[in-house]
């Protein structure tokens, strides 16, 4: 690896006490490393553990052995250079929109007057294109709303890294594609390094420059990074046409259907949990999933 | 059509109290008919232990037009005070409420940072449950002799036990509401950096403020009933002590007025609570 690394999840394994006073381990030694300014995806199925390794990535939780470095100091609780983005948007039903993204800027900046902290506030709420509903409370917005405050609420704070937990899992269709636009939108003008769980493949296509795929808890490990071969200039409407799409799909998708419950019993030889798989599915030739180059 | 719902509900609730006075007054004019002495066939005996001997037709229950009566003098001057046994029923209330309203005020100083105490720290409920569950089904009024017997003031001694009965509901309703405060919330202001006493006021307090408004109502409410008793124990001043005391004068009017009196204050004090927890709220 050249590139310097930003984020380095470093041999990280996280075990719960399950009834009868055994230990599940949900994972078990991951490693994974992200760049500034990269976008990448996690998936698997329900109960993996990608909301754990979120919570590891966000100091809330704390790993029981490895390690999580980003900026060269190691996690060592919540910090503000890293934002979350909750999955049931967790806004603060008592305080107004406006309300709840100043509580996060005036956490960020303790100094700043009221008139600064509510001019900040305004911004971000620009942004996500909430003007004119600052001054509602959460239980007055629909999903889509409040899933843009959480937005507002994140970005308010200016943060080094976002961590998104399945952000539009809970939105319809029409919704969900305007806010993966917005989001794609600031995160590339911002050059925000994300790390975000999605369970929609399409989703994380459309986003993502790196895919994370984990295979079945307990014991979960991550199978393989997919890279995403499409351009970075790539727009939603007409994702569906580019040459990549349906190889990435189909391989994403043969994953969550097949692999992911496999793979433990059927590693490819030479897996090594430093350095998973990485594979570039493209549309012609059609790579096998355990032949493939290991990218540099 | 709500506010028909209203109009009409409030049309049958006048019904009712008129039917209810009417009966009343036909009752009582019952009484005054069978007069001035003892029903026919009673023990005279037990009609002398009765007091029906020693009055004529003003021990009888008074009609609803003489506590109106009553009342109207009640209202019109209901602060005098001739001595320590004919003062007026505003200056006893106000000696009661007073009482009430330092003990548990006092209360709500107690059990609030308690509640959080107990509500944020697994260690500090488990170790405090034992005592909790043992104080709490006490009756307020059992304290009352140790109360006296150690503070020797009778006031104060009220005062107390108008304290220890109203702290067990806000407390209790303090922690759980603390503990039960959403995950979620919680890691907001964790992510953000929020210091832990800021968190107390900014997340804890708010998110938990209904329910530990719900127990402030509950404990109004005990401590209101608390004092009429506490207060025809130790005696002096109060509605409590008033109610006992008319009732030693056998002025059944006074009595059936410290009644009412007792009852719209207690609405009062509810319903001024009730106003703080609809501000508090918040819908989800
Ligand atoms: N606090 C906890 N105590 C015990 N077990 C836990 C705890 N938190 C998570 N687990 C277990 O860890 C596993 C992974 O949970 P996690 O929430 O990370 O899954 P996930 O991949 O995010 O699932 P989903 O896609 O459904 O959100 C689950 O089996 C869960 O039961
Ligand atoms: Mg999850």
């Amino acid at each position: 690896m050249s590139e310097p690394r930003y984020v380095s999840i470093e041999g990280i394994s996280r075990r719960f006490q399950a009834a009868g006073g055994r230990t599940t381990t949900v994972f078990d030694d991951l490693w994974f490393s992200m760049s500034k300014g990269e976008f990448a995806c996690i998936i698997g199925h329900s109960g993996c553990g990608k909301t754990t390794v979120l919570n590891i990535l966000s100091g809330l939780d704390r790993p029981d052995d490895g390690a999580v470095v980003v900026d060269g100091t190691a996690i060592e609780g919540p910090a503000l250079d890293r934002a979350v983005i909750f999955q049931s948007h967790a806004l603060l039903p008592w305080l107004t929109v406006l309300g709840n993204v100043a509580y996060a800027v005036s956490s960020r900046h303790k100094r700043w007057s009221r008139a600064q902290v509510r001019d900040h506030a305004m911004r971000f709420i620009e942004v996500v294109g909430l003007k004119g509903s600052e001054n509602k409370r959460p239980s007055e917005l629909s999903g889509g709303m409040k899933q843009r405050v959480g937005i507002a609420r994140a970005l308010s704070i200016e943060p080094k890294m976002l961590l998104m937990d399945e952000p539009f899992s809970a939105l319809d269709a029409l919704t969900r594609g305007t806010l993966q636009d917005e989001v794609r939108r600031i995160c590339l003008e911002t050059g925000q390094t994300v790390f975000m769980i999605t369970h929609d493949v399409d989703e994380a296509i459309y986003l993502a420059d790196r895919i994370v795929l984990m295979t079945n808890g307990p014991n979960a490990t991550i199978a393989e990074i997919v890279q995403n071969p499409l351009p970075r200039e790539r727009r939603r409407l007409d994702i569906h046409k580019q040459a990549d799409f349906y190889a990435v799909r189909n391989h994403l998708i043969d994953f969550l259907v097949e692999r992911s419950k496999t793979f433990k019993d059927q590693r490819p030889a030479g897996y090594d949990h430093r350095h998973p798989p990485v594979v570039r599915p493209t549309a012609a030739p059609q790579p096998s999933p355990d032949g493939d180059k290991r990218a540099a | 059509m709500t506010s028909s719902l209203t109009l009409r509900a409030a049309l049958v609730s006048v019904l009712l109290l008129a039917v209810f006075l009417l009966i009343w007054q036909g009752a009582t004019a019952g009484f005054g008919a069978g007069g001035t002495g003892v029903p026919s066939g009673m023990d005279p005996e037990y009609a002398k232990l009765m007091g029906l001997t020693a009055t004529t037709g003003k021990s009888a229950l008074p009609s609803p037009v003489e506590v109106g009566a009553g009342l109207w003098n009640v209202l019109t001057d209901p602060f005098y005070d001739k001595g320590p046994n004919d003062k007026g029923v505003g200056l006893q209330l106000a000696y009661s409420l007073g009482r009430v309203l330092i003990g548990y005020g006092i209360a709500v100083l107690v059990a609030i940072p308690l509640g959080f105490l107990i509500g944020m720290s697994a260690l500090m409920s488990k170790a405090l449950d034992p005592f909790i569950q043992v104080l709490k089904p006490i009756s307020p009024l059992a304290w009352m002799p140790l109360a006296l017997y150690t503070i020797k003031d009778s006031g104060i001694s009220a005062v107390f036990v108008i304290f220890i009965c109203s702290v067990w509901p806000m407390l209790l309703n303090t922690a759980f509401g603390v503990a039960s405060v959403r995950k979620e919330w919680l890691n907001v202001a964790r992510t953000l950096e929020v210091g832990p006493f800021k968190r107390a006021f900014t997340v804890i307090l708010p998110a938990a403020a209904p329910t530990i408004l719900t127990g402030m109502r509950i404990s109004i409410g005990i401590a209101w009933l608390v004092i009429v008793a506490a207060e025809m124990l130790v005696g002096g001043t109060g509605i409590g002590y008033f109610v006992w005391n008319e009732w030693n004068n056998l002025s059944i009017t006074n009595v059936i007025i410290a009644i009412l009196v007792i009852g719209v204050m207690g609405m009062l004090l509810d319903q001024m609570l009730a106003f703080v927890a609809r501000l508090v709220t918040f819908p989800e």
